[in-house]
């Protein structure tokens, strides 16, 4: 006889009862390490008493709703993915990568037409201007560090060095010695690029994640420098009246010679702001094209080929040295631009500003939008800067959820979002290489 | 004279413990190539449950410090290690095989979380605790200046004499030991004789955060003070260190985290208090230019 449709159902039954039965095992295990980590550091919350002396103060609803958020989360997750691991990197479909590419072509330019109309579109909203100068600084800075860590592959964890050495170099100048802006900015500019220069002959010979580190102790010492040598950089009270850029000569102020007397326009202050953030969109376009250029000349090949494989490039006889120095130095020159840009509109700079937690932003607007994409930066560098404006009232929130980002990030598309980068050479009609086509990364 | 066997006895406290945190950074990377940048807010989030788990015991009625303090110990390895083992198992397992610069990035983002989690969870104030360990033993009289031992400088160096016997009877003696030196030789080639390297790299972290750890509670009891942002500063000084006596070596870590520690002592001492952190950054660089391989260190040998 053919075993009973019961038999049958006993036995989904009982492979039903052993997915629950697993899933709620691994739920109850994940819960129970929950409870390890989080019982002291959130279960129990330590204040000043009256005494000044600490008392805690238990905290176990909080502790409660932790744990049994990772419990549910983690049994519905066994429930749906079974032994599958979410641990995997997630692929996007064959057919979107093409669309996305077509997407992109245009995005490029939609983005620049929005962003030059912005000005007129929201000329009475300061507070959309600012928000616009400040995610454009962050994309220029984007792009600086892009070409150092996406193109030649060198991860640099100290380049808000090269934006302080560019905010001081312009502010001291312009105090010291009466430099204006536009003679300050080139300045700011050689400056950062000679000492990414210093920097880098020495250490360029040091393996990736030892430069990592060794760039993360150069830009601590230069805050610390900054912080500590007050005669020259005020120490912490920072450089204030800073001068603020003027429009070929032509202050934007009240006076008969300001800006908008000359132009007969009536005085509002917003022409400044339409000024800085026309200014900054110039300079972060400024280098992108640079960019883009250096990719097509051997030097950026170079790097591209760099990143991929040293010891190719040694063996087919590249000079590795000068060819990282020149990453470093012209990725340095455009974090200097963007200092000198940073100390102009804020008319006030610190050694605050530029502490570890800036390099990391900005490595992780790089590493978010998939090194090497120029748009895929820009792109990040809104949704990171803007995305903190909307967490605005969870100050303490954001820089644990973009902690977050980078290793969900790393973990699911180590290539960043928008990983098709455009290959600088084609030998054909051309396949952009995509995020599946290189997965295993670097060559190495 | 006095002065020099002060700052001696004040060096050689602090070395101890960054020469603790330093084993952390030197195992990891001997056997994954990896620099665990998140290694020094784990050193921080142990202190942090030390400081609650030793408010905890006193506030349910525990006065005993000796035994409150021995059950701290306890409480702030295990979990602190579950802390190593988490941060292992969610951030860089999935990333073994990626391209070489991701775990580091990830390990940067851990970083990141873990030091804003401490804040979010219990706030960016400082922690203030009264010394729990007070005594100290003049062993030079002078009218000018007296040298002083205090017994939590004494504490602080026999626990890490112990524990570094402890972990090099594990490393040299045990089948762990043995596993983990299999496995910094060849990954490959030691999974392909049966040994199981997804423990072996598990355990490897669960070490170095319970090290971290201790270091973590006597950085709790020399200072008396912990801030969420202690791992940042320690954590670059005891990677320093680990790179100074040669990246991947035992006693080389606990050696150059000695001397990173005199060498801090000496300068906040003689120089100036101020630029010790440049100090103790620019010996990192110099070292790395001039003495890649560390002062034990074996050289590299670049495979293709």
């Amino acid at each position: 006889m053919s075993p009973s449709p019961s038999v049958q159902d006993n036995s989904a039954n009982t492979l039903g009862i052993s997915v629950l039965a697993a899933a709620l095992k691994e739920a109850a295990l994940a819960a129970l390490v929950a409870l390890g980590l989080f019982f002291f550091l959130i279960g129990i919350k330590t204040d000043q008493g009256p005494t000044g002396a600490l008392v805690i103060m238990p905290r176990f609803e909080a502790l409660a709703m932790i744990v049994g958020a990772v419990f549910t989360g983690s049994f519905l997750r066994a429930l749906i993915a079974g032994n599958k691991s979410i641990m995997s990197r997630v692929e996007l479909p064959a057919w979107i990568v093409p669309k996305l590419q077509w997407a992109g072509r245009f995005m490029g330019a939609a983005f620049l037409v929005f962003a030059l109309a912005l000005p007129f579109l929201f000329f009475n909203n300061r507070y959309v201007l600012d928000l616009g100068i400040l995610v454009l600084t962050y994309v220029m800075l984007g792009w600086g560090l892009n070409i150092v860590v996406g193109l030649a592959g060198l991860l640099d964890l100290g380049y808000v060095a090269f934006y302080a050495v560019g905010a001081y170099s312009y502010a001291l100048l312009a105090q010291n010695f009466g430099l204006s802006f536009w003679i300050g900015l080139p300045l700011a500019g050689i400056l950062a690029a000679f000492w990414g220069v210093l920097l880098g002959f020495p250490v360029l010979r040091l393996r990736g994640d030892y430069l990592a580190i060794v760039t993360l102790g150069f830009g601590e010492i230069i805050r610390l420098v900054l912080l500590n040598w007050r005669d020259l950089t005020g120490g912490p009270n920072g450089i204030s009246g800073i001068p603020r850029p003027s429009f070929f000569g032509l202050p934007f102020d009240e006076s008969a010679n300001g800006f908008a007397a000359t132009f007969g326009l009536e005085f509002t202050p917003t022409h400044r702001l339409v000024f800085l953030f026309y200014l900054i969109l110039a300079l972060a376009l400024v280098t992108n094209w640079v960019t883009l250029r250096l990719r097509r000349l051997p030097i950026g090949r170079a790097w591209e080929a760099l990143r991929e494989d040293e010891i190719a490039c040694r063996a087919l006889g590249i000079n590795t040295t000068n060819t990282k120095l020149t990453a470093f130095a012209i990725g340095a020159m455009f974090g200097g631009f963007s200092g000198a840009f940073f100390a102009t509109r804020q008319s006030f700079i610190s050694p605050e500003s530029f502490n570890f937690g800036e390099s990391a932003l900005v490595l992780a607007i790089v590493v978010l939008g998939g090194m090497g994409s120029q748009l895929g930066v820009a792109i990040a560098a809104l949704a990171m800067i803007g995305g903190f404006e909307l967490f605005r009232g969870f100050e303490q929130y954001r820089m644990l959820l973009f902690g977050a980002t980078m290793v969900i990030i790393m973990i699911w598309r180590p290539r960043g979002l928008i990983a098709t980068r455009t290959p600088s050479l084609l030998l054909a009609a051309g396949k952009a290489k995509s995020a599946s086509s290189n997965r295993d990364g670097d060559g190495r | 004279m006095e002065y020099f066997v002060q700052q001696l006895i004040n060096g050689i406290t602090l070395g101890s413990i960054y020469g603790l945190i330093a084993i952390g950074y030197t195992m990891v990377y001997g056997i994954i190539g990896m620099i665990n940048f998140a290694h020094g807010d784990i050193f921080m989030v142990g202190a942090f449950i030390a400081l609650i788990s030793f408010l905890t015991l006193v506030a349910i009625g525990l006065t005993a410090i000796p035994v409150a303090l021995f059950i701290v110990l306890l409480i702030a390895m295990g979990l602190t290690a579950l802390y190593g083992w988490t941060v292992e198992r969610l951030a860089y397992r999935p990333l073994r095989h990626s391209f070489r610069l991701a775990p580091l990035i990830s390990a940067i983002g851990m970083s990141i979380i873990l030091q804003n989690y401490v804040q979010v969870a219990q706030s960016a104030r400082v922690k203030p605790l009264p010394p729990l360990i007070e005594g100290t033993h003049v062993i030079i009289e002078s009218d000018v200046f007296s040298v002083e031992l205090s017994n939590i400088q004494i504490i602080v160096v026999l626990t890490t004499l112990a524990l570094m016997i402890v972990f090099s009877w594990i490393v040299g003696k045990t089948r762990l030991g043995r596993d983990m030196r299999a496995c910094e030789q060849d990954l490959k080639m030691a999974s392909l004789l049966g040994v199981n390297i997804d423990r072996t790299i598990s355990l490897t972290f669960v070490i170095g955060a319970a090290l971290a750890s201790v270091a973590g509670i006597m950085y709790l009891l020399y200072y008396g003070v912990i801030d969420f942002f202690i791992g940042f500063v320690a954590g670059v000084k005891a990677f320093t260190a680990a790179v100074l006596g040669g990246i991947g070596s035992l006693p080389g870590a606990m050696l150059g985290g000695l001397l990173i520690g005199l060498i801090e002592t000496f300068w906040s001492a003689y120089f100036s208090i101020e630029y010790k952190d440049v100090a103790a950054f620019s010996i990192l660089i110099v070292v790395l230019i001039f003495l890649p391989t560390g002062i034990l260190g074996r050289p590299e040998v670049e495979k293709v």
